[in-house]
Parts: C-alpha cells; structure tokens; sequence
C-alpha cells in the first residue's frame, strides 16, 4: 500500500481546498493518520473508497474520543548562560490544548486486502460546535457506529439517516463516556468502610446520629 | 429511510395501512419483539411493522445489556480489563482475551514465545468449534426444533469446557492470556487429552451433519431466505462466516496472517448466494478446517516458555501512542483500538463488536420475508448481547 | 400436628399421614418452574443446567416457561441495566403468586465487576424481594441446582398460617412492585425503599 505522504499527495491536487495534516504515532506499531478538516471530510472519503489503486472499501472501526481542555507539560531542553558558563537546563513549557471530540475512522481493502489508512475528524469544541459530517452514505457499516458516539459523547453528525440514541434511553440527558461525566451516585459501600472509600463513602451517606441505640425492650 | 417517530414505544398497535392515494388498504400491525422474547438470544428488542405476516419495517433497539465496558477499562490498568475481556462475548472468552493481548502487544512491542503461540491457536480454534456448535444448535432451536440440536450442541461443548476449565480454573470466564504469552503452560495429558476430543470431533460433525445438512426441514426455512448481497456485504463492514457467506473471501487469518496462522495449511469456506443455509454451512465447513487446524497444531507444539520475560505485569506503562489490532474470532472481526497517553491506564479503549455489526444489517436481510423467518434471520447472524452493547 | 414418632411408625405399616401444609409446599416445592430469562454470561451456565450433564430436571425444574404468565421462578441470570431494571420488574409483576426470585451470579447482587458502571443497576435486590443469592461469576450449574435445592426447603418450612404466613397466603402484602421510570439521569426512584435501604455507616 502507498505511505500515507503518498495518499496525501494524491488527495490534494485532486480535491482542491482539501488540507490534510498527518498525525504522527510513537509507538512500535506507528499506524500515523490523516487528520481531515470537517467540511472536507465527505470528498476525501469518497476518494478514498473510489480510488482504484487505494480501494478503501470497508469502514472497520469508528471510534469517538473525548479531548477535554488541558495543559500539556512538554519538557524542553534550554541552553542558558549561568554566570558566564553555557549549561543545559530542562525547562518546563505548558501549553494549553483546546478541548475537542475526535472521530476516527479505520479503513481497510477486502478487494486489495491492506490497510489500515486511519481517518480522523474533529469538531470545533466540546459545547455548541460539536456537529461533523456523517460518513455512512460512503460506508453503510458506519451508520450504528456514528449513532453510539451522537449517544456517549454527542457529535451530531449531519446527513445521518437516523440519528438517535443507541445504548442508552432516549429520556437520557447527557453523554456519559465523556471524560467529565459525572455517574448517579447510586453507590453501595459496607457499613465499615477504611480509608479513601470512607471518605467517598461519607460523602455518599450520612454517618448514623447516634451509634447503635438499642431498642427498648418492654417488660 | 422513513421517519421513526411513530414507531410504538412498547406492547403492539395496529394501524390502517393506507395506499399512496388515501384509500384504505387494510391494517398494518406494530410489535414490539423483546427485550424479553426467547428468540432474541439475550436482551434484544426489535420494533417490528407486520403487513400480514410479512416483515415491512424491523428497527433494532439495543443497550438493554450495556454494561460500560469501555468506561470502566479507561479506569483501571491494561491488565485488569483482560477479565472484562472475558465478558464481551461470553461463548468465546479466549478469542477475546487474544485480541485484547494482540493489541497491547502491538501497543507495546512485546514478543510471544513460540509455545505461547501455538497454545492460543489451539484454544482460539477450540473457542471457534464450541462457539459455532452452540450457534447452530441454537439456530435449529429458532426454527422449532426445541432442544435436541441444542443438547448435542452442549454435550460438545461440556467437552471444551473442561479442557478450558482444567489449564485455567474457569469454564467460561478464562482470563487466561497475557501480554507476550500466556498464564500458565499446559501439560502433556492436557494436550493428549485435546488430541482425543479433537480427533473425535470429526465423527460428531458427522453426526450433526446427517441430521441437520440435507434436513427437508432445514432446508425449506433456510434455502433463499435472509438474502445479504455481496456488495452490501462490504459496504456494512459485515466480517466472519456471515461475510465468507455472502462470497467474499475475507479471512483475517489468511489476510494479516496474525499469530503463527502462516504455518498452517487450511481453506476458507466461501458461500454462493449469501442464504441463512450458506451461512450454516460455511460454519460447518469451517469447524472442519479449525479440526484441521487444530491436529497440525497439536503435533506441532514445541517445547519451551510461554510467556515473554520482558514483558512487566505490574507497572505496565507502555509508551503514548495508538493501535488498532483485530483477529479472526468465530463471530467475525474482533477489534481493540487503544490509546496510550503513557498512564498505567489507557486513554481511550474501544471495541469493535463484530455481532453489533453484523446486526446493523437485519432489516435489510427481513424486509418482505414472514415474521416467523425473520426469527431465523437474527439467529443466523451469530450475536452475543455482552458484545453487542458491551 | 401430629407426632413424628407415630407417623414414622405408621409409614412402616403402609399408612401415609400428612398435615395439608407438608402436602401443598411438598407439591410446590417440586415443580417449579423457572421463567426462561436470560440476561448475560449467567444465562448460559443456566442453559448448561438445564442440558443432559446437569439435568435440571432432576429437580423438578426444567419446564422453562416463555411466558411469565407460567412461571413461578425468576432467575436473574446476569447484569440487570438501568435500562433492562423496569422490565424485570414489569416482568416479575406479571408473574402469578406464589413467585420467588433467585439472583444468580455478582452481577445480579450487587453489579459484580460491573458496578462501576453509569448504566448497571446495583443489585436487583433493590426493586425486587429476592429469596436465593448465587455468588460466583459466572456461578457453575452446580451452584443453580443448589440454589434451586435451597429454595426448595424454604418452600418446605413456609407455614400456611400465622403472622409468618407467606406473600400470597396475606392479602395484605402487595404481590406487584412499583416499576421505576427513566428519568434523565437515573431511574426513578433509583430504589424501591420498602425492600432495599442504603446501609448506615457505623464508623
């Protein structure tokens, strides 16, 4: 299968005003992806499904993800001058990452049998732009995929053909695999609970007023 | 697609049918099937619209089983979601527990020695032949025959189970896998045990077959019945016997060749018309290639370690990254793509559930067919509810 | 009631003598017939009780009904979600008196390894009056025959009159449960406070 340069440098002479951003991957197995903006989204995956040398034809995975608001602490390394002396010093830079939801896409051949090529698509934040088109008229197998991230973590995908919730009930408010949810707090804890569960556990439950008052017994 | 606003929220309601002129047709009847119903294998709902008998509008509705898997695992360590592993689709804990393994391994670069990797092929496949056993026998129990395939089905299955019970202590929750290897090895009499249950498979299939294959009963409700195209096929991402079905020719084990499975020489069955009978005996046919399988592996087996000595139980922090690893399980492709952001936790944890995607394609497979097919359709198409909603 | 010596004696001469409360729970006890109700992963060790290894039959119970309409034993086999808990409920209602409840597995006591989750109800105890517990995940068929052996004597030492009496035996004692509501986001109300409080802590 060609590099992921070479996919990039075939979509974007061939759909005009498409940018495509490569995300790189650590790990041993490095499966690096294409990150799409939203409004081009449906073009390139058309591409890539009709393309006769990629072939793209099934849609394996979606796969909503949440990416709160957070600072990132990268350490850089600095050369300073210390009193005259150039020494190394380790400097901590904080950046602050804007909060998303992230729809990645896992894409492979049965024709040509290779793959994956991952697609990701990203919303513009997690409260009011949280809309992105739905790919499930370039792949049918999307279609109850995408409904389960609209149902945990609330992407409204436009041209979806049924978009309601999946797993949960429709009376439900709020998406509840985002990182921010916080469960009902329908706990049970044992009446003798130690150290940090008794602190959760308090909080839970009111400690009885007075410990173990023994009924009257009438004589 | 047509709108679902007025589709019953439970019980059932009739409605006049009326024609694209206004006048009226007769009465179209709403059902609500499950999630209490003892075809739906599990707790599966299905909003049926009835013509008659015939099927013109069937809504899947799932979540009655969901059970926060991914959340939880986002909580705990990469070792303690291997147990959860067990119960996504509990008729194949071990093919789950490889595909979890898979992906951290990939996740991690960690080796598998090569007892290790004989030992998972031998269980994977032993998961294979149970859990397609058990399916048939349930899929016969749809179509009325109550319980007879079903007990062949289990006296098999009872088998397996010990084999399973006696190398991890648990018959259907095994745990047993690990990251580079596996939890315990196997000894000599559990694998000459093995080589006898498996050589007997054979003459069970045999006997399954004589019943059940050229069975007038069988063949009348399952020939041309629960059609799924081939192009629909791929487009809805359906994986396993149900895709091999419908004529593709899509096996991950011959396709990333994960595992040791290059070594070994085996077929894939492939259908010709996509038919709820296609469909039974690409599963038929492919239990013989699992025996198959299974001999070489057992002859085989070398001697050595079975599990990685790099590879760290406690303190597991693998590098920040993303994977996605799949394998071959009995129901199709089984999926784990997992974020890494170095935290003894994963960041994101996500399966892929082959039986929810297999499922996304039944009102397709039931529209104009009878409400009584439509229950073989949903047992055809081989779910576990654990996985479905997970 | 009658002596025990002299019954005995009397059954060595051929003559049975029985109260009509032994003839009546002795009757019950062994024919009970369990809904076929499967949630999860313990639905199936049920199905592997009900086959030719475990033989639940044995027992008197393998009639497994469809209908709860003929069932007098619910097992809760498996993970009882916040979306399934109004129908368990709504199915034991429809149940006919006398009915009893086995909560076969972690899962159904109190959510098991699932307990953390959003949408697992923490024990089913908690809408519904649950006689039997099998610990276990999943419980072996072993542990639903001796489930079913444990219901059995608690059918046989029910007396039929006095303030012990059973549920269908008092007119007093509702035989239906309130079935809760999903609300936005949790069931309404989130347990049924005439069966099940929250315990006190005592430290």
């Amino acid at each position: 299968m060609e590099t992921l340069e070479q996919i990039k440098a075939r979509i974007e002479p061939s759909l005009p005003l498409t940018k495509i951003d490569l995300l790189p991957n650590e790990c041993p197995a490095g499966e690096r992806s294409l990150v799409v903006e939203a409004s081009r989204a449906l073009a390139v995956a058309g591409f890539l499904r009709d393309d006769a040398q990629l072939q793209l034809d099934y849609c394996s995975n979606v796969t909503g993800i949440d990416w709160p608001e957070t600072v990132i602490k990268t350490k850089v390394k600095k050369k300073v001058q210390v009193e005259g002396v150039e020494q190394e010093v380790e400097e901590i830079v904080e950046t602050l990452r804007s909060g998303h939801l992230e729809v990645v896409y896992h894409l492979y051949s049965m024709a040509l049998k290779h793959g994956p090529v991952v697609l990701r698509l990203r919303t513009e934040n997690r409260t009011d732009k949280t809309h992105l088109p739905s790919l499930t008229p370039v792949w049918r197998g999307a279609e109850f995929q995408e409904r389960e991230i609209f149902d945990l973590y609330g992407v409204i995908f436009d041209g979806h053909p049924d978009l309601r919730r999946l797993l949960m009930w429709d009376e439900f408010v709020g998406f509840p695999m985002r990182r921010d949810y916080v469960a009902p707090d329908d706990f049970e804890y044992e009446p003798t609970p130690h150290d940090e569960v008794l602190a959760a556990a308090r909080k839970h439950y009111p400690v009885a007023a007075t410990p173990e008052v023994k009924p009257e017994v009438p004589v | 697609m047509n709108s679902f606003a007025d589709l019953p929220k439970s019980g059932y309601e009739v409605r006049p049918k009326i024609a694209p002129d206004g006048a009226p047709l007769g009465e179209l009847l709403e059902i609500s099937i499950g999630p209490h119903h003892p075809s739906t294998h599990g707790v599966f709902r299905m909003d049926v619209v009835l013509d008659g008998e015939t099927v013109v509008k069937l809504k899947p509705v799932f979540g009655y089983l969901h059970r926060n898997h991914e959340k939880i695992a986002e909580n705990i360590s990469y070792l303690s979601s291997m147990p959860y592993t067990d119960r996504l689709d509990y008729f194949c804990s071990m093919t789950n527990n490889w595909a979890y393994a898979l992906t951290v391994e990939k996740l991690a670069g960690l080796a598998v020695p090569e007892r290790a990797e004989y030992i998972r092929v031998i269980m994977a496949e032993l998961t294979r032949l149970q859990n397609h056993t058990c399916l048939i026998g349930f899929f016969a129990q749809d179509m009325g025959a109550l319980g007879t395939p079903l007990m062949y089905a289990f006296r098999e299955r009872e088998k397996i189970l010990d084999l399973f019970e006696s190398v991890s202590g648990a018959r259907m929750m095994c745990n047993y896998m690990r990251f580079g290897g596996v939890r315990v090895d196997v000894s000599g009499e559990w694998l000459a045990q093995t080589k006898k249950i498996v050589s007997d498979y054979r003459k069970f299939l045999d006997e399954f077959e004589t019943f059940l294959t050229q069975n007038e009963i069988l063949m009348a409700r399952t020939q041309g019945v629960g059609v799924l195209p081939r192009e629909l096929a791929i487009s809805a991402s359906i994986t396993g016997p149900m895709l091999r079905a419908a004529g593709v020719n899509y096996d991950l084990r011959k396709v990333d060749k994960y595992g040791i499975y290059r070594r070994f020489d085996f077929q894939v069955p492939v259908g010709a018309h996509g038919d709820i009978y296609d469909r039974y005996m690409v599963r038929v046919l492919e239990m013989r290639e699992s025996v198959k399988i299974l001999q070489s592996a057992l002859a085989d087996i070398p001697a050595g370690p079975v599990m990685d000595p790099k590879a760290k139980l406690r303190g597991f922090r693998p590098k920040a990254g993303e994977v996605y690893g799949r394998i071959e399980g009995p129901k199709g492709e089984l999926g784990f793509y997992l974020i890494s952001d170095g935290s003894p936790n994963p960041y994101r944890y996500r399966v892929r559930p082959p039986s929810l995607i297999n499922l996304t394609i039944l009102e397709d497979m039931c529209l104009g067919q009878k409400i009584s097919d439509a229950v073989v359709i949903l047992g055809s198409v081989d779910i576990v509810l654990g996985e479905v909603d997970r | 009631m009658i002596d025990e010596g002299l019954q005995s004696e009397l059954k060595k001469q051929g003559v049975y003598v029985t109260s009509l409360q032994e003839l009546y729970n002795w009757g019950r006890a062994n024919s009970v017939w369990p809904l076929t109700f499967g949630l999860a992963c313990c639905a199936i060790e049920m199905i592997a009780a009900s086959m030719a290894r475990y033989d639940i039959s044995r027992f008197g119970a393998e009639v497994f009904r469809p209908s709860p309409r003929q069932a007098d034993l619910m097992i809760v086999a498996g993970t009882v979600t916040k979306k399934m808990a109004p129908l368990v409920v709504r199915l034991f209602n429809q149940m006919p008196e006398p009915k009893y409840v086995i909560a076969m597995g972690a899962c159904a006591i109190s959510g098991g390894p699932f307990k953390q989750g959003y949408n697992v109800l923490k024990g089913v105890d908690r809408y519904l009056p649950v006689d039997v517990v099998i610990p276990g995940c999943p419980p072996r068929p072993e542990a639903l025959l001796h489930a079913l052996i444990t219901l059995q004597e608690k059918i046989l030492n029910q007396p039929l009159t006095g303030p012990d009496r059973p549920r269908h035996l008092n007119a007093d004692v509702p035989g239906e449960f309130p079935v809760p509501a999903y609300g936005p986001h949790d069931l309404e109300p989130p347990n049924n406070p005439n069966l099940w409080q929250p315990p006190t802590l005592t430290r």
